[in-house]
C-alpha cells in the first residue's frame, strides 16, 4: 500500500434524533449522514482524491470500485469515478458489487494483478450509502462514508505480508431486486454461526498459515457486526480489546456496509508507526484477512485527511426530517416541480470539464478558463488552448446568494461564484454548508456531488464547499 | 457608410393591455387589445399595415430555460387575423420587446414598408408555477442549472454591498427605498400590476426569496401586452400632430463571460454601458442625467434599478445610495426612474417589456399619463433599458424616444 485516504460526510445524526421522533430508547453516539447530494459513487471520488494528494494521476493503472449500493445498476460505477478522478484512459476498472465484503475482495484482486506485473498502481476505493428501513435497529446503525488505498510494488507505506480467504454460502443479511431496504435472519444465528464463526475460522487460519499469534500484532482492525460481538471476538480470540482492538468507528461514522473496515484500517494507519504489524479482518460472504506491516513511508502521507481530520470536521443535522428529504425516503408527491433539464448526449459531449473538472489555458494570454471553450474569452484565439484540471486548486468565495426559489431538498440554494486559485473563476453552488456562516471571500474547494435526477440520469457536477480543515 | 438613425422613425400610436395576473386572458386576447388601442391612437386601421414584429419569447416555463418552443409570427398574425402580412418574431430575452421595435423601425426607415406594427405579449401565469422558475443560458443539464433570476441577481447584490462597504442591513435598506419608490409610482398608475404601497419595514421584513433579496425586492410574474405603430417621421404629421420620434438606439449582446473572467465583479452591467453609448452616440447626448427627462430602466429586482441605473451613466459607480437617500430617482427628483411603477410594480411580461416601457416615455412625453398627478413637467426626453439575462451574460437594448 502506497496511500490511504478516507471520507465522512459532514453531516452527523445523534441517535439522539432518531430516539426523539421515533420515541424509542436512545442509543449512544451518532452517525455519518450523506449530504443530499451524496451517494456511494461521489464519495468514492472524495476518499480516492484524499489518498492521492500530492501523487501522479497518471501513473495509476486500474481503478476496483467495492460498493452495495451502486448509484447504477447497470452501467459501470468505476469507470465514471476514474473519469472524474481524471485517471488516463488505458486502466483496468471494475465494480465489485453486492457483498460488504467488497473492499477486500477488491483490495485481493488489485493486489494480485500488482504482484503478477500487469499493473504497477492500483487504486482501490470502497463507498456505502445504504438507506435503512425508518425506526429499524439498522437505521441506528448504518451510517456513509468511504475510503481507498493505493496498491503498488514501490514506496510503500504498508507491506502486505500475506493473505486468507474463505468464501462461504451463508445468509444474514440481504437485499434483493425488488426490496427497498435490508432484510436479516435472527440476529443469533447470523451472530452466532456468521460473523462469530467466520472471524474465529479466518483468523485461526491465518495464524496457521503464518505461524503468528494475537502478541505479534500491533492493532487488530476486524469488521464489527455491532459493539458488543466486536469486543466479544477480539477476547475469545486472545486480543487485548484496550491496547490491540482499533475502534470500530460504530458511535461516530456508524456502519459503513463495504467501506466499513477499510475505513477503520484507515484510522488504523493513521496512528500507526513504522514497524507495527496490523492483523486485518473483512467479513461478509466468507471473510479475507490480511497481516500487514508499517513501513517507514508511511511518515510521508501524514497529510491525509482521512478519518481523523474528517471526523473533526463536522454539522449536526438538525432534525429527522432533513434526514427523510436526505435520503428521499418519503413519496413527495404532494410537490409540484417543473421538469429537470438532462440530456445525456449533451453531458457526454462536456465529459471533460463536467467529470474531469478540466478548464482550458489559452496558449496565446495564459489565462484560464472554466468551462472549456472554444474561443478564449481573454483574447479570443481559436481553439489553443491546453486542458489543465481544476479540481485540486482551491478557490475563494467571490459572490454568493441564498436561492430559496429554486428547488431542492435543502434550500437555500447556495449559488456560488468562485475564484479559483492560480486562476478562473467557477460558477457553481455551495454544498456542506452553514448559511449562517458564509462570506464573501471566504476560502472553500471542489467537491463532486449529484445535482439532479433528469430524464433517468443521475446528473453530476463539481460543486464547491467551505474547507474542511 | 451608415449614417445616424436620430429622428427617422415616428411613433404615432401605442397601445398596452391590462398587466397582471390575467386568467381570463390568453397572450391572444392581450395581443387584440394593445394592437386595437395602438391602431385607434394612431388613427388608422388594420389593413394599413403593410408588415408586423413581434416580440415574445413564447414562456412556457417547463424549467429548462427561457427558450421559445416554435414561436412564429403567427403568433400575432393568427389574432390580429393580418391577411397574409409579413410578420417576423423576434426574441432576445427580456430585451425582446426593444429588439422588435428596432428592426422594425429599421424596415420603415429603409424605406421597405410606410407603417409598421410591433407587438410584445408574454403570458406568464400559464405554468402552474411562482415565479418564472429555474434558468439556466444557454440550458445545460448540470452547468448553472436549478437556479432563479432571483438567484443570480442576488450575487451582484452581495458584492454590491461589499465592494461599498455597506452591511447586509444598510444595503437592505437602500435596497428597500427602491421597492417602496416602484409601489408608490404604481399606485398611481390604473394599468399597473402591484398597485398596493409598501414600506420601508414591510421591504426588509418580507420572507427571503434569494438572500439578500426579500419577495419586495422582486417584480411579480405579469401577463401583458404593448403595441406600437411606426412610420418614417416626414409622414408623421399625415396622422396626427403629436407623435414621438426615436432618438437612439442601442443594443449590446455579452458574450456571457461574467461567470468565466475574474475581472467581472458584478457590481456593473457591461452589456449596459455598451448599448446605452452607442444610443447616446446616436442620440448626440453628452450627458444624459442633465439631457434626459425620466427613465424606464429594467428594475426587474431592487438592485437591478440600482446597478442599472449606474450603468447607464446616469449616476456615478457606488453613488446610487446617495441618490436614492435624496430621491433623486423620484418624481420629483433629478431624474425620475420608474415613474410607471417600473419593471417591479408595473409588471414584466418579458416579450412585452420594452413596448410597455416605451408607452410609458409615449405617455409621458405627450403629457397623456392617465392619473394626472403622474405627469412630468414638459418632458422631451426618455429612455427605455431593457435587458435580459443574468449579471455577467446579459442582453441589453437602449431606446431614446423624445419630442420632435
Amino acid at each position: 500500500m502506497i496511500s490511504y485516504g478516507a471520507y465522512v460526510p459532514m453531516y452527523r445524526m445523534n441517535l439522539q434524533t432518531l430516539a426523539r421522533n421515533w420515541g424509542s430508547p436512545a442509543g449512544k453516539g451518532e452517525k455519518a449522514v450523506a449530504n443530499w447530494d451524496e451517494d456511494s459513487l461521489t464519495m468514492a471520488t472524495e476518499s480516492s482524491v484524499d489518498c492521492l494528494n500530492g501523487l501522479d494521476r497518471s501513473m495509476i493503472d486500474g481503478l476496483y470500485f467495492a460498493t452495495t449500493t451502486p448509484a447504477y445498476r447497470e452501467k459501470q460505477n468505476a469507470s465514471i469515478i476514474a473519469k472524474v478522478i481524471d485517471l488516463r484512459r488505458d486502466i483496468t476498472t471494475a465494480d465489485f458489487a453486492n457483498s460488504v465484503r467488497g473492499g477486500t475482495n477488491a483490495l485481493k484482486a488489485a493486489i494480485d494483478a500488482v504482484k503478477a506485473g500487469s499493473a504497477k498502481r492500483f487504486l482501490v476505493t470502497a463507498a456505502d450509502c445504504r438507506v435503512p428501513a425508518p425506526d429499524s435497529q439498522f437505521e441506528r446503525l448504518f451510517g456513509d462514508g468511504s475510503a481507498a488505498f493505493l496498491i503498488g510494488d514501490s514506496d510503500l507505506a504498508v507491506e502486505i505480508e500475506g493473505s486468507v480467504s474463505i468464501s462461504s454460502e451463508f445468509m444474514d443479511i440481504w437485499k434483493r431486486e425488488e426490496d427497498r431496504y435490508v432484510q436479516a435472519w435472527e440476529e443469533r444465528f447470523i451472530v452466532t454461526k456468521g460473523y462469530l464463526a467466520h472471524l474465529e475460522e479466518i483468523i485461526s487460519m491465518i495464524f496457521k498459515k503464518y505461524k503468528v499469534t494475537p502478541k505479534d500484532f500491533t492493532k487488530v482492525v476486524f469488521y464489527a457486526f455491532d459493539q458488543r460481538r466486536h469486543l466479544e471476538i477480539a477476547k475469545k480470540l486472545g486480543f487485548d480489546p484496550a491496547t490491540q482492538l482499533q475502534d470500530s468507528l460504530l458511535s461516530t461514522v456508524g456502519h459503513t456496509g463495504s467501506a466499513q473496515a477499510m475505513m477503520m484500517l484507515v484510522a488504523a494507519l493513521e496512528e500507526a508507526k513504522p514497524g507495527d504489524r496490523i492483523l486485518f479482518v473483512n467479513y461478509g460472504d466468507g471473510a479475507d484477512a490480511f497481516i500487514l506491516k508499517v513501513c517507514d513511508p508511511i511518515e510521508k502521507i501524514r497529510d491525509r485527511r482521512g478519518i481523523k481530520k474528517n471526523l473533526a470536521s463536522r454539522m449536526e443535522l438538525p432534525s429527522y426530517g432533513k434526514y427523510l428529504h436526505f435520503r428521499n425516503i418519503l413519496d413527495w408527491g404532494r410537490q409540484r416541480e417543473p421538469e429537470r433539464f438532462g440530456a445525456l448526449t449533451m453531458s457526454w459531449r462536456d465529459r471533460n470539464w463536467l467529470l474531469s473538472c478540466h478548464g482550458h489555458k489559452c496558449r496565446q494570454c495564459g489565462t484560464i478558463q472554466f468551462p472549456m471553450q472554444r474561443v478564449c474569452t481573454w483574447c479570443q484565439a481559436k481553439d489553443d488552448f491546453d486542458e489543465i484540471r481544476l479540481s485540486d486548486k482551491k478557490g475563494t468565495l467571490f459572490t454568493y446568494s441564498m436561492d430559496n426559489l429554486a428547488t431542492s431538498v435543502d434550500k437555500p440554494t447556495v449559488i456560488a461564484i468562485v475564484n479559483i486559485a492560480g486562476g478562473g473563476r467557477f460558477s457553481t453552488v455551495l454544498t456542506d454548508r452553514d448559511t449562517e456562516k458564509i462570506n464573501p471571500d471566504m476560502p472553500v474547494e471542489f467537491t463532486f456531488r449529484r445535482v439532479h435526477e433528469a430524464q433517468g440520469i443521475h446528473n453530476y457536477f463539481w460543486k464547491c464547499r467551505p474547507v474542511r480543515a | 457608410m451608415a449614417e445616424s438613425f436620430k429622428d427617422k422613425v415616428a411613433i404615432i400610436g401605442m397601445g398596452c393591455s391590462k398587466f397582471g395576473e390575467n386568467w381570463d386572458m390568453g397572450s391572444e386576447d392581450m395581443v387584440v387589445d394593445a394592437t386595437y388601442d395602438a391602431l385607434a391612437d394612431a388613427g388608422i386601421e388594420m389593413k394599413d399595415i403593410d408588415a408586423a414584429w413581434v416580440g415574445t419569447i413564447g414562456f412556457h416555463g417547463t424549467g429548462t430555460g427561457m427558450t421559445s418552443t416554435g414561436i412564429t409570427g403567427a403568433a400575432i398574425s393568427m389574432p390580429l387575423k393580418l391577411q397574409y402580412k409579413p410578420v417576423t418574431h423576434v426574441e432576445n430575452g427580456c430585451a425582446t420587446g426593444t429588439d422588435a421595435l428596432r428592426n422594425a423601425a429599421f424596415a420603415v426607415a429603409a424605406k421597405v414598408y410606410d407603417i409598421v406594427l410591433v407587438v410584445g405579449v408574454e403570458k406568464l401565469k400559464d405554468t402552474g408555477f411562482g415565479g418564472l422558475g429555474e434558468l439556466a443560458i444557454p440550458p445545460h443539464p448540470v452547468f448553472e442549472g436549478g437556479i432563479t433570476a432571483p438567484g443570480m441577481y442576488a450575487l451582484a447584490a452581495t458584492r454590491y454591498f461589499k465592494k461599498y462597504g455597506l452591511t447586509p442591513e444598510e444595503g437592505k435598506r437602500m435596497l428597500a427605498k427602491v421597492s417602496v419608490k416602484s409601489h408608490y409610482n404604481a399606485s398611481r398608475n390604473p394599468r399597473a400590476h402591484l398597485r398596493n404601497v409598501i414600506t420601508e419595514e414591510q421591504v426588509i421584513n418580507a420572507p427571503v426569496i434569494a438572500w439578500p433579496l426579500g419577495l419586495f425586492d422582486c417584480c411579480g410574474v405579469t401577463d401583458g401586452a404593448a403595441a406600437a405603430i411606426l412610420c418614417r417621421a416626414e409622414d408623421a404629421k399625415k396622422f396626427k400632430d403629436n407623435y414621438v420620434l426615436i432618438k437612439g438606439l442601442g443594443l449590446s449582446i455579452g458574450p456571457g463571460q461574467g461567470s468565466i473572467r475574474t475581472d467581472y465583479d458584478f457590481t456593473i452591467w457591461d452589456e449596459t454601458v455598451y448599448a446605452s453609448k452607442e444610443a447616446y452616440a446616436m442620440a448626440g447626448i453628452k450627458n444624459p442625467r442633465k439631457e434626459i427627462d425620466l427613465v424606464e430602466c429594467h428594475d426587474c429586482f431592487s438592485i437591478s434599478e440600482v446597478i442599472a441605473v449606474e450603468s447607464l451613466g446616469l449616476c456615478e459607480r457606488g453613488k446610487a445610495r446617495a441618490d436614492i437617500e435624496s430621491g433623486a430617482w423620484t418624481q420629483e427628483g433629478e431624474i425620475p426612474v420608474n415613474l410607471s411603477g417600473g419593471l417591479k410594480a408595473f409588471g414584466h411580461p418579458i416579450g412585452a417589456s420594452g413596448c410597455r416601457e416605451a408607452f410609458e416615455i409615449y405617455q409621458q412625453l405627450l403629457g397623456r399619463a392617465e392619473d394626472k398627478t403622474r405627469r412630468l413637467k414638459n418632458p422631451r426626453m426618455g429612455l427605455v433599458h431593457n435587458q435580459a439575462g443574468l449579471p455577467g451574460k446579459f442582453m441589453c437594448a437602449v431606446a431614446i424616444y423624445g419630442l420632435p
